[in-house]
């Protein structure tokens, strides 16, 4: 029999070790699944890991993607993985990302035909407001009556799609969009439109705003007091408490940077990549990005990674989806299973398998 | 005469260590047998094989003479083992008979259980209602609580483990008096402990491991509490000298200091008035749960209290955090170290940083400056013995008498003017606890101020220069340590004449 054994310190090879061996079992798992839904594994392999990156014929058109998917997911996960390592679960990045693009896209649209370079910083901001103020209300109810995060944040995603919803129907209707429940198209609006940088690459100011979190976030957690308390805080409250930190400020700095960055993601897709507010706008990018930001270890480098890769399963899931006919659930269980193996043989990292001795009567 | 338990060649190793090693010795019926060593000796070890928790790698236990091999601790149980565990395993908001109750494998009816509980409590000594709640009784009678539970059982033998730690020493007289009960009517008591006095007293025969050996039997009224010591630690013994105390200026003022403790079942702070002076070795005694914690927190800065309870050097502190009170001057070491004076996960580095960065600088505008860092771990790690691969090991790698030597030292080493600690040698080898002790009474010699708060009453007698008990959330008079007798501070730690006993 097998038997797991507690290490004395915590296995630094495995810690680097584990994301690859999760990315390997979930292509033999998921290769079983794809085999027994009739296609063949090792085509359907390539096409989600490999084709998006280097088969010319697709890869002009999935290369950019890749950045463009990836950005939010980043964004979002660096923000996130502040709080998760506070013990603080923003599970409501999803709603925080609605919110964003709601407030920053409905400032542009009241803005709107004003054309200035002013517009697009002040969106930008109203984006971030929008997101930050989203969070606040797990933050604040949290702090005042220990209300759980969790489910606080959770159900704001439901109110938020709502009131989008409310808000595509109704005030920000486009009144040109022949009543569609959509708003006003942004690449109609110069100033306020999140255009590729460098035509081709998916380099927008999304990806620009994404590559200063991932350095930022790294140096704060490394370099700074900050992100040493909140490691603290996530690891032994009692600690943190010893330590001078103020456990309610620390619950609403995480939620708020959190909120903030998941409101900047969704204010540079809508005006971006989505190019309009619609009740069809979120697609889950939040609640990827919690899976991002644990498959990166909650380290802003490793989420750099993880988020190129959840994006290359998204975009080689599609392909997969449209060469082979997988079903769309099928990949849905493919990136499942990502999660699963990456939690699963986390274990290693602080224990060892041994085989079982027999024990002596 | 068969003897009731036979162990011999008892092997368990762990990665790493080998907890025990070819360990054997015999109980006879009706003996009160010691176990004894220091922390890491192999004594929890020894007794999960025999209650079933742990299995060995190999040797052999006999019961009766009959081979016994329980693989769990219901088998063990059956066969008659009965083990009171140090940390209680009772629910708080239940009752004594529904608690009772839960560990049996079939209950009796609950009226029949209670007269069952009563009938037993009265038999041995043990004073118990089977209706209270768990949550409203001290730790001395949630003890009771455990021991009934095993005598309802009609165990053969009694395993106790630390059973008086928690105990006031009026509370261990009826402990013993029940225990002698037992013995005279032919229960086995395995008793592990590493308070010499008491074994002297209750015990008949004494095993001694060390490092997971047996290395020495005797019998402990034969001995003195030197010998056995010795016997255990391996090496002699050196006490600290005490030093002659003259009193300094006032560091620390603390005058009608309130606390509503944050934890339902904690006790709150009430009127908590005491001077601190430069020099002064102030012992804090009593039982556990009697507001030691929350004494901590409320001088650490971790709770807040009104501004002027807490005057340190005449600056009002009662509102300011723990860092600003750091600043100031005043540091602290809590009784837990793993989860509260320490973070279990971080590197010595980082646990340097957790009390050091605003008193010895590591950080500069909010970056941690790492290399200073290390280096102040480094200095602790040397100064004060700290025995570890290096200063990047996580603290829970740390045995408990090393992390304590860090924990200690990291605040020893930022030079405070008052330093608090809480149990500062609880589960701490002999060796360690004497290096620990000294440091305090050096850190007093310069003329600091230190305020230690324990349980063990030996230890404070040895260090203190004044003394007072800590006793529902309030603090007695202090006075003088030189002159007090183990029983008047007992009547204190009962909470009996707290205000007029100290005059």
């Amino acid at each position: 029999m097998l038997r797991l054994e507690q290490r004395p310190e915590p296995s630094r090879a495995m810690q680097i070790a584990t994301p690859i061996i999760a990315v390997i079992a979930t292509m033999i798992a998921g290769g079983v699944m794809f085999a027994l839904l009739g296609s063949n594994p090792f085509t359907a392999i390539r096409i989600i890991f490999w084709d998006p990156i280097f088969n010319d014929v697709v890869a002009s058109y999935t290369r950019p993607q890749l950045l463009i998917k990836a950005a939010p997911l980043i964004l979002m996960a660096i923000g996130l993985s502040f709080g998760f390592r506070a013990n603080v679960w923003n599970i409501g990045a999803e709603g925080q990302f609605i919110m964003g693009a709601v407030v920053g896209g409905g400032t542009a649209l009241a803005l709107y035909p004003y054309e200035s370079f002013i517009v697009f910083p002040i969106i930008i901001v109203m984006g971030a407001v929008g997101g930050f103020l989203w969070a606040m209300i797990p933050a604040l109810l949290k702090i005042k009556f220990n209300a759980n995060e969790i489910l606080v944040s959770l159900m704001l995603v439901y109110v938020a799609a709502n009131f989008l919803s409310a808000m595509v129907t109704g005030p920000m209707k486009s009144p040109v969009g022949m009543g569609f429940p959509e708003s006003r198209n942004f690449n109609e609006y110069q100033s306020a439109f999140n255009s590729e940088l460098l035509s081709n690459t998916g380099l927008h100011f999304g990806v620009l705003a994404m590559m200063a979190a991932v350095v930022v976030g790294y140096i704060a957690l490394t370099r700074h007091l900050f992100g040493f308390q909140i490691r603290v805080a996530g690891q032994s409250a009692r600690a943190s408490r010893f330590a001078g930190v103020n456990p309610n400020l620390t619950i609403a700095l995480c939620l708020g940077i959190s909120g903030a960055l998941a409101g900047l993601a969704g204010l540079f897709e809508v005006t971006g990549p989505a190019s309009k507010l619609s009740t069809n706008f979120p697609l889950g990018y939040g609640f990827t990005a919690i899976i991002v930001a644990f498959l990166g270890r909650l380290n802003p480098i490793g989420i750099l990674f993880a988020g190129l890769l959840m994006s290359l399963t998204y975009i080689g899931g599609e392909l997969a989806q449209f060469q082979l006919q997988i079903p769309a659930a099928a990949i849905q269980a493919f990136q499942g299973m990502l999660l699963f193996f990456l939690l699963g043989v986390d274990i290693l990292i602080n224990f060892r398998v041994r085989l079982k001795t027999k024990g002596v009567a | 005469m068969t003897p009731l338990l036979h162990l011999s060649g008892l092997t368990k190793a762990y990665p790493g260590v080998i907890a025990n090693d070819d360990v054997g010795f015999e109980i006879q019926p009706g003996e009160v047998h010691a176990l004894l060593g220091e922390n890491g000796a192999g004594k929890s070890t020894l007794v999960k094989m025999i209650y079933g928790l742990v299995r060995p790698d190999s040797g052999e236990m006999r019961l009766h003479g009959e081979p016994f091999a329980p693989t769990e601790p219901r088998e063990a149980r059956a066969a008659g083992v009965a083990m009171v565990f140090q940390h209680f395993s009772l629910f708080e908001a239940l009752t004594v008979a529904e608690n009772i109750s839960l560990g049996m494998e079939n209950p009796p009816e609950n009226a029949a259980l209670s007269d069952q509980i009563r009938q037993v409590s009265a038999n041995y000594g043990l004073t118990l209602d089977p209706d209270r709640r768990i949550g409203d009784m001290s730790a001395g009678e949630r003890q009771r609580v455990e021991i009934v539970r095993c005598l309802l059982q009609n165990p053969k033998l009694l395993v106790m483990d630390e059973p008086t730690s928690v105990l006031t020493p009026q509370e261990v007289d009826v402990l013993f008096e029940t225990l002698r009960k037992l013995r005279d009517e032919g229960t086995s008591i395995l008793y592990i402990s590493h308070k010499l006095e008491e074994i002297r007293t209750i015990c008949d025969n004494a095993t001694i491991l060390r490092l997971g050996k047996v290395v020495g039997t005797c019998v402990p009224s034969e001995e003195t509490p030197k010998t056995m010591a010795e016997m255990m630690v391996g090496t002699e013994l050196k006490t600290p000298s005490k030093r002659p105390y003259t009193p300094g200026p006032s560091l620390l003022d603390v005058h009608d200091m309130w606390l509503q403790s944050a934890d339902p079942f904690g006790t709150s702070l009430r009127d908590i008035s005491f001077s601190l002076h430069a020099g002064e070795v102030l012992g804090i005694a009593g039982v556990a749960g009697n507001g030691q914690d929350e004494l901590l927190l409320a001088l650490s800065g971790e709770e807040r209290v009104t501004n002027d309870a807490i005057k340190l050097k005449g600056e009002n502190v009662g509102n300011l955090g723990p860092n600003h009170r750091r600043l100031q001057g005043l540091l602290a070491a809590p009784e837990e170290r793993l989860g509260h004076a320490a973070a279990p996960d971080m590197s010595l580095t980082e646990n340097a940083l957790l009390t050091g960065f605003t008193r010895q600088r590591l950080t500069n505008r909010g970056f941690v400056k790492w290399q200073a860092t290390r280096n102040f771990a480094r200095a602790i790690i040397e100064k004060f013995d700290v025995r570890t691969p290096g200063t990047e090991n996580a603290a829970k790698s740390l045995s408990g008498g090393n992390l304590q030597k860090f924990v200690i030292g990291r605040e020893i080493m930022q030079r405070p003017d008052v330093l608090i600690v809480n149990q500062p040698t609880w589960g701490v080898d002999a060796s360690a606890a004497a290096f620990i002790r000294e440091a305090l009474l050096e850190l007093a010699e310069q003329g600091a101020g230190v305020i230690v708060i324990s349980q063990d009453l030996d230890e404070l007698m040895e260090i203190s220069d004044t003394f007072a008990v800590l006793s529902e959330g309030r603090l007695s008079r202090v006075r003088s340590a030189s002159g007090v007798t183990i029983e008047e501070i007992g009547l204190l730690m009962g909470g009996t004449e707290v205000d007029n006993a100290a005059a």
